[in-house]
């Protein structure tokens, strides 16, 4: 039996990416995305990876390489982080209407100003509408299997959509755990060749990305979203097959001690350790207190996402980033958009922490379930800010 | 689970520390986690890094606040930064320095149990380098019974290839043999 090895969670996606054996990685280093592409980059130098890589001159270059490799028909794969996420915006936009399956691996970071290497959630946030798939992971673990994941849901012919997976930059990318690498054999039976739906070909030239007239853009528009809401039954079935395959098991939404809890704290990403752990030791004295994860953030998994918080007396959104000018979080604007509908809803409370690299512990969800039940059926007309200095 | 935290300047080996014996405590069947914190990292500042070892998944990721072990790569770091700052009252400092326990008691009024070791000494001596992480560890592995020299050899072929892995090995080894945790 396979032994997990300890391995920077970094390297732990680059070492996904090889077992996929991708044929394109196109990227530009930026902290905390760089251990990732510096490992790719020694992989494909030292033959390990049979694949081109492209040490392009910006991320707007990054993005622009993969998107044209892979509409020539290549797996492909890049990394960045927070300003570089920035840089790639208007080609971040055009990649899904394209259905370029692209994989990106993002170390989330906070976008400036002021100017931050650390880890929040504001990058991803700022690229929410541009129809890639979201994934986030929890642990090492996750991370790569995620990977490998993203690869079979972008490349799906259903799907044929981008996907970003993010991974906290630091407090996830630059931690060493207990990896389990699995073989180049079994990633294979997992994960087929890919075959794209339409390709650029020389032999049958087509066109990609014309002009989307009055006549016919709102059409593109809305195919592209009714593909990427369609794909969550594609995901669903990745990871089923994954679980099949591997014998670990990822969920749209993963539910924890919620079932029964009057108090439920919903997350995403690497706070969710903390926050399970936090739980235990709520429930140890006697708080009916569970958490609910999103794993998939789009496409949103809405009746996951109902079912799970559905029961619950008080619901306290966890938001990593502030969307400037909104008193609520994006999370927490879903989530509350959601619920306006149901017949039957929990308190929404809204709580931002962890940004620009704030330690996250677990106190802080001590003191956020505290101040989700004081507000219980009140109205709260902002979010609250917690661990700040005062 | 125990937590331990990791104090040294840049370009002493802390975050490689925390890295070796995780990737120790895993091969050894145990579940770990080592992260820096992360900064502008420069030569010669401060830094800190952190280790957790259990026998069960670890699902916290918060920075280490009550560590049950300090170790001080660089006596001067407890100039600047308290190093005892969280330390649990039955944990243990394991400080490179050429002073005794006793000494450091006296002028940081440490209460927790000590162990000393000359580090720099034998970093100088074996590695020819003023980096005391590979010996540091031996004082950490010994004092706490969480690897031997067998344990290590594989981690460190794999970090640092043959020829100074030999020379880490050595240095790890007579560290271990040399540790011993003082009465408080």
């Amino acid at each position: 039996m396979a032994k997990p090895i300890g391995l920077e969670v970094s390297l732990a996606v680059s070492e996904a990416v090889r077992l996929c054996d991708c044929d394109v990685v196109a990227a530009y280093p930026i902290t905390p995305q760089t251990h990732i592409v510096e490992h790719l980059s020694e992989l494909v130098a030292n033959g390990h990876l049979n694949a081109a890589y492209i040490p392009v001159e910006s991320e707007q270059s990054a993005m622009s390489s993969c998107i044209g490799s892979s509409a020539a028909g290549a797996r492909t794969f890049t990394a960045t982080s927070s300003q570089g996420l920035a840089l790639m915006n208007e080609m971040l936009y055009i990649a899904p209407v394209l259905r370029t399956p692209i994989v990106m691996a993002i170390a989330n970071r906070a976008l400036s100003a002021p100017i931050n290497i650390w880890n929040d959630h504001s990058d991803i946030m700022s690229v929410r509408d541009a129809g890639w798939v979201g994934l986030f992971a929890e642990n090492g673990q996750e991370a790569l299997d995620l990977t490998i994941v993203s690869f079979r849901v972008a490349e799906d012919r259903q799907v044929s959509l981008p996907v970003t997976l993010n991974i906290d930059g630091f407090t996830l990318s630059h931690f060493i755990e207990p990896i389990l690498l699995p073989t180049l054999e079994e990633v294979a039976a997992y994960l087929p060749p890919f075959k794209p739906l339409v390709k650029l070909d020389i032999a049958k030239p087509i066109s990609m990305g014309l002009l989307g007239t009055p006549e016919s853009y709102a059409e593109s528009r809305k195919a592209t979203d009714d593909v990427l809401l369609g794909s969550l039954s594609v995901i669903k079935k990745a990871f089923a097959e994954f679980h099949k395959a591997f014998g670990r098991e990822y969920k749209a939404v993963e539910t924890y001690k919620s079932d029964d809890a009057e108090t439920v704290l919903l997350t995403m990403g690497s706070i969710s350790e903390t926050a399970m752990t936090a739980v235990d030791e709520m429930r140890e004295k006697g708080e009916k207190v569970g958490l609910v994860r999103l794993r998939v953030w789009r496409p949103f998994p809405s009746e996951d996402f109902l079912q799970a918080v559905s029961k619950a007396k008080n619901l306290a959104v966890i938001d990593r980033h502030i969307s400037l000018g909104v008193p609520f979080g994006p999370v927490c604007l879903e989530a509350k958009s959601l619920l306006y509908d149901a017949p039957a809803r929990p308190s929404v409370t809204n709580f931002i922490l962890g940004l620009g690299g704030r330690d996250v512990t677990r106190e802080d969800f001590k003191e956020i379930t505290q101040k989700a039940k004081a507000l219980s059926g009140k109205s709260q007309s902002r979010f609250d800010l917690i661990g700040v200095w005062e | 689970m125990i937590e331990i935290r990791f104090h040294g300047r840049g370009g002493q080996g802390a975050v490689t520390s925390a890295e070796l014996m995780a990737q120790t405590a895993i091969q050894r069947g145990k579940y770990a986690q080592a992260f820096p914190s992360f900064g502008p990292e420069r030569r010669g500042a401060p830094v800190t890094a952190f280790l957790r070892i259990s026998d069960k998944p670890i699902r916290v990721r918060e920075k280490v606040y009550k560590p049950d072990v300090v170790v001080v790569l660089d006596p001067t770091v407890m100039n600047v930064t308290k190093v005892d700052a969280g330390l649990k009252p039955d944990g243990f400092l394991l400080v490179n320095t050429h002073r005794d326990g006793a000494d450091l008691r006296k002028q940081y009024g440490f209460t927790q149990k000590i162990a000393t070791l000359d580090a720099m000494s034998i970093a100088m001596e074996i590695l020819n380098v003023p980096i005391t992480n590979t010996v540091m560890l031996g004082v950490f592995a010994k004092i706490l019974g969480e690897a031997t020299p067998d344990d290590v050899r594989e981690p460190f072929l794999n970090r640092f290839g043959a020829t100074l892995a030999s020379k880490n090995q050595a240095a790890f080894e007579k560290a271990y043999a040399e540790s011993k945790l003082e009465a408080s």
